[in-house]
């Protein structure tokens, strides 16, 4: 029975990262100068994110849309355009939505800091829990004097 | 205080239930257009009747731009919206012929009419890279200083025009007449 589940994880993880590398890429037809700007497209058209095929990134769509937008980032990196150059042109047009990884500013903060906050909160309720129960503790295990004495007395009274 | 630490999380709970529930109707697939409120992209391009047209060619009051395209069946179904506009002189509306062949565009408008004031030919969709288009139909609405200030995606029908259309058109012409 365990290695059956063994065998079931090894399935899932194999589905979940297996997945990535065949994915299929609507790239490579087009020419570059040096195997650094092929690197460069491949890295912009895989992190870009189709407007049309919203789930997909402009490498891995078959979208007309894609199809331009990688037309496009091919001519900026061929014509020595810089990698924030090519994103600015994409963000002019598109916006955040462009991005897998949205660009951190005024209107982003929330989105990144967001985690963080939760995890502070996260750990002041969890410290307020933890007092509130050491203090509960501590109130029911300590006897007051006169319990104390009454204790004692019980005690002896076995003897 | 042990009232409040009672339901700060129930509040909570419903904040979040809120704000889940109301994300279950938001149509993720209408992105907020980056070309509101900036002016239209320059070009210099043909109409699709092969005639050069540039941004001044652009009507001097509110307009539509229409991307449409031969291959694009949604434009069908709004294609009588923009026939009335047209016939009726409500509004003048200025097509994208977007990723498309200019003959089968010629062909499209024969067999189905022409509401347009003239169509820019973009067979390439680099027009419509600078417009920020993902698809046809897209519609924008245009004003006079050629300054975009609206964008719909997908069909146009009559509710649309009647919901989305008019009011913003209202808006734009009272500010010109002021």
């Amino acid at each position: 029975m365990r290695h059956f589940y063994t065998l079931i994880c090894l399935v899932f993880v194999l589905l979940t990262f297996g997945n990535s590398s065949i994915a299929i890429a609507q790239v490579d037809t087009f020419k570059f100068d040096t195997p650094e700007q092929q690197q460069r497209f491949r890295k912009l058209s895989d992190e870009l994110r189709c407007p049309m095929c919203q789930n997909t990134n402009l490498s891995g769509s078959t979208g007309g849309v894609a199809e331009d937008l990688r037309r496009e980032i091919h001519r900026m990196i061929v014509e020595g355009l810089t990698d924030a150059d090519i994103e600015k042109f994409m963000f002019d047009r598109y916006g955040d939505f462009i991005f897998y990884k949205p660009r951190l500013r005024a209107e982003t903060a929330f989105l990144w800091f967001a985690p963080i906050l939760f995890l502070l909160l996260g750990f002041a309720a969890g410290y307020m829990v933890w007092r509130k129960s050491k203090l509960s503790v501590h109130k029911s295990a300590s006897l007051d004097v006169g319990q104390l004495n009454r204790l004692n007395d019980l005690l002896d009274s076995k003897q | 205080m042990n009232r409040l630490a009672f339901f700060v999380p129930v509040i909570a709970f419903f904040a979040l239930a809120l704000m889940l529930w109301q994300g279950l109707y938001l149509d993720t697939k209408a992105l907020p257009s980056m070309l509101i409120d900036k002016p239209m992209p320059v070009f210099a391009l043909t109409t699709v009747d092969g005639e050069k047209v540039t941004n001044a060619d652009l009507p001097d009051q509110v307009f539509l731009l229409n991307i449409w395209g031969s291959y694009c069946l949604p434009c069908l179904i709004e294609h009588p919206t923009f026939m009335r506009l047209a016939q009726e002189g409500e509004i003048p509306v200025v097509g994208v012929n977007y990723r498309d062949r200019q003959n089968l565009a010629l062909n499209w408008l024969d067999d189905n009419g022409n509401p347009f004031e003239f169509s820019i030919l973009d067979e390439s969709g680099r027009f419509g890279i600078d417009l920020g288009v993902y698809g046809a139909p897209e519609t924008y609405l245009v004003d006079g200083d050629g300054v975009i200030r609206y964008r719909h995606v997908s069909v146009l029908d009559e509710s649309v025009w009647r919901e989305e259309f008019m009011p913003a058109i209202a808006e734009l012409r009272d500010g010109v007449s002021k």
